[in-house]
């Protein structure tokens, strides 16, 4: 049994979680686009949602909880501003290109479409420093904590709020302007901002460091970035083929991990799969035509993840298609990444000799890689090369830094065959 | 805003004293269509710009403990290549880079000046 009071509490919190999911990065993208004051936008956000965290509980929730914030929030920015001319300081604008239409003042909060472009436009800009990019995305867009960001690319708390502090500072003093751009400058651009939400999205999934393989909420994060993009750009294909990968990519979140042990593909529960997101997924994928640079990169991962999603069970995977795929996407990237994948892909469709042969060579470009010997140590264990075997998946221990990934070599290491006496 | 543009390194245009003399005036061409697109431009306007001679003509000047000493040579070898610069009033980053493509294909730094206003 909950008190009256429980209950409010209860539901002023869940309608400010809502809230903060949905209107984040419209709000502040409005606050910063009539302020102009990066700096001061975000606190001033922040301190408005703390607020009516302590407000809404006792006091009942607005009619209109959006318009309350941003009320707020302006008021806490104009507070500054006060303060900041009456000891006479005066602090830089963001800059604006020429195109730029400053919202009106009085205008409705509902439809933000432009300044939330514009907004990750600014953060993706490529006068930003490569790492500072997606974090700055994922926080002014997204309204991800900075303790969650942190997480997901495996740095400490203050290294990352170092980070987009110095990005926000940069956009501010160097001029890097709120901007509308369009055609060929628009693509260019989208390229960069594609590939700053997939780098977000594969830090969630990368084995990377620590005891949690799969940061899968905060990959989720990305996902809903480029949710946000594509309803913004729905006719840009870069963003369609990017969005239409991550909802392929991640409906298997469910399935990747069990009882902390890591769960192939090959292994994985596809009824956990999320047919929804599948269904989605393949139709913006399939639905695009043949591309060209970046965006055909994203294309032909997206067919790879729709084969996959295909089968309905791993035995039905048709490796050959995939096989194909990846040899296109290797003749387009050169990438020694995209060549390990290749040789899983051959190792299925041709056999684990096949796949040990489109290893060979990769030794020097991924020489630091635990991937490159785990995915040869299991090619020859299916071999029956068990020595390769054996030295691979000790090769691939000694490099790997996650947890979860290593206790899955660790215990294919043990039930190897025994050696020949 | 005002930014100051370096030319930093030389990039593709290559050493100066190597370039035919066909090049050295396309060079030229550029640079000059460069200031009559600065001058076109809304709110842009060119406010100093000059090329410098090569870094076998530089001095440095260093002072350590009250005590200046004067050394022939750039300051550092990285900043042998250094071409010139230009100060330009602009209202963002954006419209210098912009501009910045339309110069010869130097190696170009872009730095905001320090508002003392």
């Amino acid at each position: 049994m909950t008190s009256k009071s429980d209950q409010s509490s209860t539901w002023a919190d869940r309608t400010i979680a809502e809230t903060y999911r949905a209107d984040w990065g419209r709000l502040l993208s409005l606050l910063v686009a009539r302020t102009r004051r990066l700096d001061l936008a975000e606190d001033a956000l922040s301190e408005a949602f703390a607020r009516a965290t302590e407000r809404w509980p006792t006091a009942g929730i607005p009619g209109n909880p959006a318009g309350w914030l941003y009320t707020t929030a302006s008021r806490v920015v104009l507070g500054q501003l006060r303060s900041e001319a009456i000891h006479g300081r005066k602090a830089r604008l963001l800059a604006v290109s020429t195109d730029w239409i400053q919202p009106t003042a009085t205008g409705d909060i509902g439809d933000l479409d432009d300044e939330r472009l514009a907004m990750v436009l600014l953060c993706c800009h490529p006068a930003l420093h490569p790492a500072a990019r997606s974090p700055l995305a994922l926080r002014l867009v997204i309204g991800t904590t900075t303790e969650d960001i942190a997480r997901l690319f495996v740095v400490s708390r203050a290294t990352m709020a170092a980070r987009i502090t110095r990005a926000k500072k940069k956009i501010v003093a160097a001029g890097i302007p709120l901007s509308a751009p369009v055609g060929n400058e628009l693509r260019t651009r989208l390229d960069d901002v594609c590939r700053t939400i997939y780098l977000a999205f594969t830090a969630g999934y990368a084995p990377a460091s620590g005891p949690d393989l799969l940061r899968t909420e905060l990959a989720g994060e990305a996902v809903e970035l480029a949710a946000v993009l594509f309803r913004l750009v729905p006719d840009s294909p870069q963003v369609q083929a990017l969005y239409g990968l991550l909802l392929l990519q991640h409906a298997r979140r469910g399935a990747r991990v069990a009882n902390g042990r890591l769960i192939t593909l090959a292994e994985q529960d596809r009824s956990l799969w999320r047919q929804d997101e599948i269904r989605t997924g393949t139709e913006l994928i399939v639905d695009l035509p043949f591309g060209v640079g970046y965006t055909e990169e994203l294309r032909l991962q997206g067919l790879i993840a729709v084969e996959h999603a295909r089968a309905s069970t791993a035995y039905d995977t048709h490796w050959p298609t995939i096989a194909a795929l990846y040899a296109r996407l290797e003749t387009l990237t050169g990438s020694p990444i995209v060549r390990l994948n290749r040789a899983v892909a051959v190792g299925e469709s041709e056999g684990p000799q096949a796949g040990l042969d489109v290893i060979d060579g990769l030794d020097d470009a991924l020489a630091n890689n635990h991937r490159l010997h785990a995915v040869r140590a299991d090619l020859a264990r299916r071999a029956g090369k068990t020595r390769l075997a054996r030295t691979a998946y000790h090769a691939a221990l000694e490099l790997c830094t996650n947890e979860v990934e290593q206790r899955y070599l660790t215990h294919r290491l043990a039930t190897l065959d025994p050696p020949n006496p | 805003m005002k930014y100051f543009v370096l030319l930093a390194g030389d990039g593709d245009v290559g050493p100066w004293d190597q370039l035919s003399p066909e090049e050295q005036e396309a060079t030229f061409a550029k640079f000059g269509a460069f200031d009559e697109a600065c001058g076109k431009r809304a709110g842009v306007e060119t406010l100093a710009g000059e090329a410098l001679q090569d870094g076998s003509t530089a001095t440095t000047m260093r002072t350590r403990g009250g005590e200046s000493t004067v050394t022939d040579g750039p300051f550092a070898e990285a900043t042998e290549q250094i071409g010139g610069f230009y100060v330009i009033e602009a209202p963002d980053l954006d419209t210098m880079t912009d501009l910045c493509r339309i110069l010869p294909p130097y190696d170009i730094e872009i730095r905001p000046v320090v508002d003392m206003g």
